[in-house]
C-alpha cells in the first residue's frame, strides 16, 4: 500500500473539518493510513470535494468494500482513495444501521465503482441509491441471502454425507 | 545391418459369435457396442486443475488416442462422452445442464476429480456439491486431481458399459425414469 505520504494528512483532516464540519465523526491512523468516518448522507459531497479539489486531486478510487458489524447491527461501506499527484493514501469509512442499508451510489463520480458497488450489494445487501444496475455481480440470480453478511453459514446446507462428529463438532 | 522392428497392431477382442470363411456373424448388441465403444467422442469440460491432468491424458506420453477416444469434440452435439473435470460452480451449473442435454443419445458422462464428483474441498455456498446433483453420472474418478492413469481407468470402465449396454438400454421405463428425476423429458 506504499507511498502513503503521511505529511499530508494533517492538511487532508484540515481542509475537510473546514469544509464539511461534525460529518467527520473521527479521523485516525491504522496500519500508517489516515481513515477518516463520514457521516453516510455526507459520503458522496465528501468523495466528490476529495476528487476535484484543486489542491487534495484524489483522482483514483482504488477500491470499494462493504463491512458487516454485527455487534452494532451496522453494515458499512469502506472506500480507498489515492492522489496521483501528490502520491497520498487515503481510506473513508461510513456505517449505517443494518435495518436500512442504503447509500448513494459513487458511480457518477467514478465509473468503477459499478461493479464494486455490485459485489458489495452482492454479498452484503447494500443497496446504492441511484445506481445504474443494482444487481448481484457473482453469485446466482436466484440467491436470496447476502453470504458475507457474518450469520451466514458458509458451508453448503444442502448436503446430507457429511457427519458433523468426522469434523469435531 | 539393420533388422525390422515389427511391432504388432493391436486389434480389439473377437467378440462372441459365428466365423466362418469370409464371414462372422455375432449379435447387433455386440457389434455396436464394439464400434461404440472404441470410438468415444469426448466432450472435454474443464474447469481446473483436473483439466490440466487431462491435458497430460491426451498429450504423447499417456495417449488417450490409443483407447480410441483421440478426436475431442467442441460441440456437445458430435460427442457421445461428456468429461466434467474440475470445480463446478452454482453459477455454472445450468450451462453444464444446457450442454449435457445439446448432446445426442446416446450419451455418457464421466465426473473426473473430487471436485466434479462431490464439491471437493469446495465444501461452500457457491459451489455445486457433485455434478450428479444436477446431471446424472456414469463413472467418477476420485483424485485431486487424479493422475493420467486414474482418467484413463476412467474411460476404460465407460468403455466396459458403452461396451455392454443393451441397445434398448435409452428406450427402458428405468432410463425415463432417471431422466425424469433430472427433471428432463
Amino acid at each position: 500500500m506504499y507511498p502513503i505520504n503521511p505529511d499530508r494528512n494533517q492538511f487532508v483532516i484540515e481542509k475537510l473539518s473546514s469544509r464539511f464540519g461534525q460529518a467527520i465523526e473521527l479521523h485516525e491512523v491504522l496500519a500508517d493510513m489516515l481513515c477518516l468516518t463520514v457521516r453516510k448522507d455526507y459520503v458522496h459531497d465528501v468523495l466528490l470535494f476529495l476528487r476535484d479539489d484543486a489542491e487534495l486531486q484524489f483522482n483514483f478510487l482504488t477500491t470499494l468494500c462493504g463491512m458487516h458489524y454485527p455487534d452494532k447491527e451496522q453494515l458499512g461501506v469502506v472506500y480507498h482513495l489515492h492522489s496521483f499527484v501528490n502520491n497520498h493514501r487515503i481510506r473513508i469509512k461510513t456505517a449505517m444501521p443494518i435495518s436500512h442499508p442504503e447509500i448513494q451510489t459513487i458511480t457518477s463520480i467514478w465509473p468503477a465503482a459499478n461493479w464494486m458497488e455490485r459485489e458489495a450489494y452482492d454479498f452484503y445487501g447494500i443497496t446504492f441509491g441511484g445506481h445504474p444496475n443494482m444487481k448481484r455481480i457473482l453469485n446466482v440470480d436466484e440467491m436470496t441471502d447476502f453470504p458475507m453478511r457474518k450469520e451466514f453459514p458458509l458451508e453448503d446446507q444442502t448436503r446430507e454425507d457429511k457427519d458433523d462428529s468426522m469434523f469435531g463438532r | 545391418m539393420s533388422e525390422k522392428q515389427t511391432i504388432p497392431i493391436t486389434i480389439v477382442e473377437i467378440p462372441e459369435g459365428f466365423s466362418g470363411k469370409g464371414f462372422f456373424a455375432t449379435s447387433m448388441d455386440k457389434a455396436v457396442g464394439l464400434a461404440r465403444k472404441n470410438s468415444l467422442w469426448p466432450l472435454p469440460f474443464a474447469t481446473s486443475c483436473c483439466g490440466i491432468e487431462f491435458m497430460a491424458t491426451m498429450a504423447s506420453h499417456y495417449d488417450l488416442g490409443r483407447f480410441g477416444s483421440e478426436r475431442l469434440s467442441f460441440s456437445p452435439r458430435q460427442s457421445d462422452l461428456l468429461m466434467v473435470m474440475g470445480t463446478i460452480a452454482k453459477k455454472m451449473g445450468p450451462v453444464l445442464r444446457e450442454v449435457y442435454i445439446q448432446m445426442a443419445e446416446p450419451k455418457w458422462v464421466i465426473a473426473v476429480g473430487a471436485c466434479a464428483s462431490s464439491g471437493g474441498v469446495f465444501d461452500t455456498y457457491s459451489v455445486l456439491q457433485g455434478i450428479d446433483r444436477i446431471i446424472p453420472v456414469d463413472v467418477y474418478v476420485p483424485g485431486c486431481p487424479p493422475r493420467p492413469e486414474q482418467i484413463i481407468d476412467g474411460i476404460l470402465k465407460i468403455q466396459e458399459l458403452v461396451g455392454n449396454e443393451s441397445l434398448r438400454r435409452r428406450n427402458s421405463k428405468e432410463y425415463d425414469d432417471l431422466m425424469l428425476k433430472y427433471k428432463m423429458e
